[in-house]
């Protein structure tokens, strides 16, 4: 497929994806539908306080979600994603108004030659705090 | 919450069709743009017989299996007490529309830390040919009494 990256090409420690993903309530209720997740601390000002959250919250698999899409748009192929976790280290506070701005910086983080399966490492913060432990995708390459 | 939990395997819910729309919903969704997603000729030109899920898009099929574990009678899980700890989703293929998906949830661990348990549910989802798709696995945190 043209443009997947050649594994042979990669190095430890190379940024291959960076991206900044701007969220909206509008986001939220997208998704909400989209999931079926739809738990009222993701939309709701009243019930967020209600629960003692600072505020309504994206839902940690909606950022899941998009973290990935640059690892996606640098493979070129969705289905390339073989494994992909995360730890949910911090909630992501979506302002009525300003909303929240998300950055994903994706990086190699090991190589497995045997396999052709690179480990992208993603570092996912809200300004300078990461809201996302631990993410790692795998990826299938040639 | 009960440790008795642990090793329970639940009985497989009713196989799920994936829509293709459905596939573009949750793709705009998660802000995927990828054409392999949305557009059947591009999802085609790369081999695959439809448009491709996002890698999280089994959430929607962890999401039935979840309730099923939440609605336990034994397990003792108050919902408004759980927290996401953990989530992982290991591939054989990727999902792609079309498939009729069908998951079984095993809760592989129940583990007490503190005042709080951490439950490892795995929904392993196979398609109409037995063959594996993909695994999400949750990790719930479900906080003690205050």
């Amino acid at each position: 497929m043209p443009g997947t990256p050649a594994f042979d090409g990669l190095t430890v420690g190379d940024i291959v994806a960076e991206q900044s993903f701007p969220l909206t309530r509008d986001s939220l209720v997208r998704y909400a539908g989209a999931s079926g997740d739809f738990n009222a601390i993701h939309y709701r000002d009243d019930v967020a306080h209600a629960v003692g959250l600072p505020g309504v919250l994206a839902h940690g698999m909606l950022t899941m979600g998009f973290a990935v899409q640059p690892v996606v748009d640098w493979v070129g192929d969705p289905g390339r994603v073989v494994d992909y976790g995360v730890r949910f280290t911090r909630p992501v506070v979506v302002d009525a108004k300003v909303g929240a701005v998300v950055s994903v910086v994706a990086k190699v983080g090991q190589l497995d030659a045997e396999a052709r399966v690179a480990r992208i490492d993603l570092t996912v913060k809200v300004g300078e705090e990461t809201v996302l432990g631990k993410a790692q995708a795998r990826v299938s390459l040639d | 919450m009960n440790p008795e939990l642990q090793g329970r395997v639940f009985p497989p819910i009713e196989p799920y069709l994936v829509g293709r729309e459905k596939v573009r919903e949750f793709a705009r969704a998660v802000f995927a743009t990828n054409p392999i997603n949305h557009d059947l000729d591009a999802a085609r030109a790369a081999g695959y017989d439809d448009v491709v899920a996002p890698p999280t898009f089994a959430v929607v099929l962890q999401e039935h299996t979840l309730a099923q574990l939440l609605a336990e009678p034994d397990a003792g899980i108050d919902f408004s007490r759980v927290v996401h700890g953990d989530q992982r989703f290991v591939s054989s293929r990727p999902i792609v529309a079309g498939d009729l998906l069908t998951p079984t949830l095993t809760v592989s661990s129940v583990k007490t830390l503190g005042g709080h348990s951490i439950v490892t549910a795995e929904s392993a989802i196979t398609d109409a040919s037995g063959a594996h798709v993909v695994t999400a696995i949750s990790a719930l945190v479900v906080r003690g009494e205050d």
